[in-house]
């Protein structure tokens, strides 16, 4: 019986892979594409992430379906999703949980990145890939927050379209031509809903193709920062290598359960997350008449704010800012070790990873809070902090003394 | 480790994971198809509406729209309702024995007062709104006054008895209706409930 069924199979997947390689594809990138035997717990943020952005991709189809994208009509078209629409308020609290924790499992799959140098050599361009998804994601996540033209949602898309007039001679051309009229409107929030449901989701899922396709021509890094490559056995296989699946595809969906239950527990019991999540000045209509009295971005953008908000000049405040993501870009080049993972890296870039996380954190905090001398303060030192990670990494990860390497994973 | 591999274990851990994962997505996936029923506002615009008839005339026809389909109620002369016997050989379905009219409806009238004729005013054929022809011989020699649908040229007697020879299938359909006084219908309801009522919350 089992003969005849895997015959029948067989004869099928013959005839597929005659005219398409899915077996191929099947090996290449799951059954036989090895990855190293030593992933921890930081290496379920890469999973995390395709999996929110096809939520957020699902979730957001069903809530267009209800939406209205005009200044007119939008407020209440969320509202009516919130009320009238059966399961309609579920839909909407996944679409916005779901956008904060795609920067939860982002910035802890850079994280990841970071302390296992998994942008080093080879890797770089996965590296760059992955920045350029984090700068496109990070204007999803605007545009998005603008469509329920809330106050949060109009004064939001001001501050931030008002950068645009920073630059010199063309930017208050710059200004009206990047929102379609004389200030914020309701072509403004049009045109960005065309961006947030089409252009850069499109973008975004071209990105995390090539992500991915870096990723795996060069094979996963790992905790160890060694090249399990090196050391093959007799067929070729890594010694230190496990195929991805079985092995990870079910750790990950492990990983996925667990995540799930996290989520939900947030949809269903603290959405708004006391305003972090969904600022309170969202709950009232966009007025261009008055301006809330504190306005902070959503928390994923608070490190930068604060940043922006600690320089006391309007043109440098926003090159600071500008710097700050810029600067993630040329990591490989910094990074000057002669071992890729944190592990084996000396006590210098130990002490500069923690201040780094220190800063970024806390400029993440102070973003979100109103401005205050004593903030202003720590914001200016944690602004330092951060540029200094950077800035003197080619400095200290060459000079400390590094740990030597295992020869095979730990 | 062990070079033994526990198959009837894993074989058991597999089915279990798929049957629970089975069911985990099936659950997650009543809202999404929830959400694609009518929503609380669009259930309330489709409630059953009151007609008023106190300025129909004889003969005269009334279409209100209700659900975006055509009501019509028909103020149908004794000479009309004298013809519709006459065409019971000609008529597909002159028992009304298909099932588009409430039980009430299953008459040569096909209503609950014989003078006022309600229906929803769409071919059966593929969903036209045909013309009131109430004069005799005017769409074809031995015509005693009916419906003719332009589409395809469907054909409909006074009590929306569909005919035979035509494309249409069926009589025209009678929603749910009842009267709440001599001169007010209440359509889409009566007293057993509300027509096409969705019980999904």
């Amino acid at each position: 019986m089992t003969e005849k069924v895997a015959s029948k199979k067989n004869s099928l997947m013959t005839w597929i892979d005659k005219r398409y390689p899915l077996t191929d594809f099947w090996e290449k990138h799951l059954s036989k594409y090895y990855a190293p035997r030593n992933f921890n717990f930081w290496y379920f943020f890469g999973s995390f992430s395709l999996l929110v952005f096809v939520m957020q991709i699902v979730t957001g189809i069903w809530l267009v379906m209800e939406y209205t994208p005009t200044g007119g009509e939008s407020f209440a078209s969320v509202q009516h999703i919130m009320r009238e629409v059966r399961y309609g308020w579920l839909l909407r609290f996944m679409h916005t949980t779901g956008a904060s924790a795609f920067f939860v499992v982002v910035y802890l799959h850079m994280y990841r990145g970071l302390i296992y140098g998994s942008y080093q050599k080879p890797r770089e361009l996965v590296w760059l890939m992955g920045m350029v998804i984090y700068f496109a994601l990070l204007l999803e996540a605007f545009t998005g927050y603008v469509l329920p033209w809330g106050q949060m949602s109009y004064w939001g898309a001001a501050v931030i379209t008002s950068f645009a007039s920073a630059i010199p001679y063309l930017g208050e051309q710059l200004l009206i031509w990047l929102r379609g009229d004389f200030n914020v409107s309701g072509v403004t929030l049009h045109r960005f809903f065309s961006l947030h449901i089409i252009a850069i989701p499109f973008f975004l899922a071209a990105l995390i193709f090539v992500h991915l396709v870096a990723l795996h021509h060069v094979g996963s890094n790992n905790p160890d920062g060694i090249e399990i490559k090196n050391k093959k056995d007799k067929d070729g296989v890594p010694l230190d290598g496990i195929p991805f699946h079985p092995y990870y595809t079910v750790k990950d969906l492990v990983g996925v359960v667990v995540f799930l239950f996290v989520f939900s527990i947030v949809v269903f019991f603290v959405p708004t997350m006391g305003g972090y999540f969904i600022e309170h000045d969202n709950f009232i209509p966009a007025n261009p008449m008055v301006t809330p009295l504190e306005i902070s971005p959503v928390w994923y953008m608070t490190p930068f704010y604060a940043m922006l908000r600690a320089i006391p000049n309007k043109f440098m405040g926003l090159i600071t800012m500008g710097a700050a993501v810029a600067i993630m870009f040329v990591l490989p080049w910094l990074d000057r070790s002669r071992v890729r993972s944190i592990r084996y890296k000396g006590k210098l870039s130990k002490i500069a990873i923690v201040i780094f996380v220190i800063s970024f954190i806390g400029l993440g905090y102070l973003g979100s809070e109103p401005v205050s001398t004593v903030r202003t303060i720590l914001a200016r030192i944690f602004t330092v902090a951060y540029f200094a990670f950077f800035l003197f990494m080619p400095i200290y990860t060459f000079m400390e003394k590094t740990k030597p390497l295992p020869e095979r994973v730990t | 480790m062990a070079d033994e591999i526990d198959q009837n274990r894993r074989c058991f851990l597999r089915r279990a994971t798929t049957a629970v994962g089975g069911i985990g997505l099936a659950a997650a996936s009543v809202p999404f198809l929830s959400y694609w029923m009518p929503s609380a506002d669009t259930e309330a615009a489709g409630a059953p509406i009151k007609i008023d008839i106190s300025s129909l005339q004889p003969r005269q026809q009334l279409a209100v729209p209700w659900r975006s389909m055509p009501i019509w109620i028909i103020y149908r002369d004794q000479g009309m309702l004298d013809a519709l016997p006459k065409l019971d050989s000609t008529l597909r379905d002159p028992l009304s024995e298909q099932d588009q009219q409430p039980a009430y409806c299953k008459n040569i009238n096909r209503s609950i007062k014989p003078q006022f004729f309600l229906t929803i005013g769409i071919c059966t054929h593929l969903g036209c709104v045909p013309t009131y022809r109430p004069d005799v011989a005017s769409v074809s020699p031995d015509w005693l006054g009916g419906f003719y649908c332009p589409c395809h040229g469907s054909k409909y007697d006074l009590s929306g008895r569909v005919y035979q020879n035509v494309p249409a299938p069926l009589n025209l359909k009678i929603p749910r209706h009842m009267y709440v006084s001599e001169t007010e219908i209440l359509v889409g309801q009566d007293q057993d409930g509300v027509q096409g009522a969705i019980s999904i919350s």
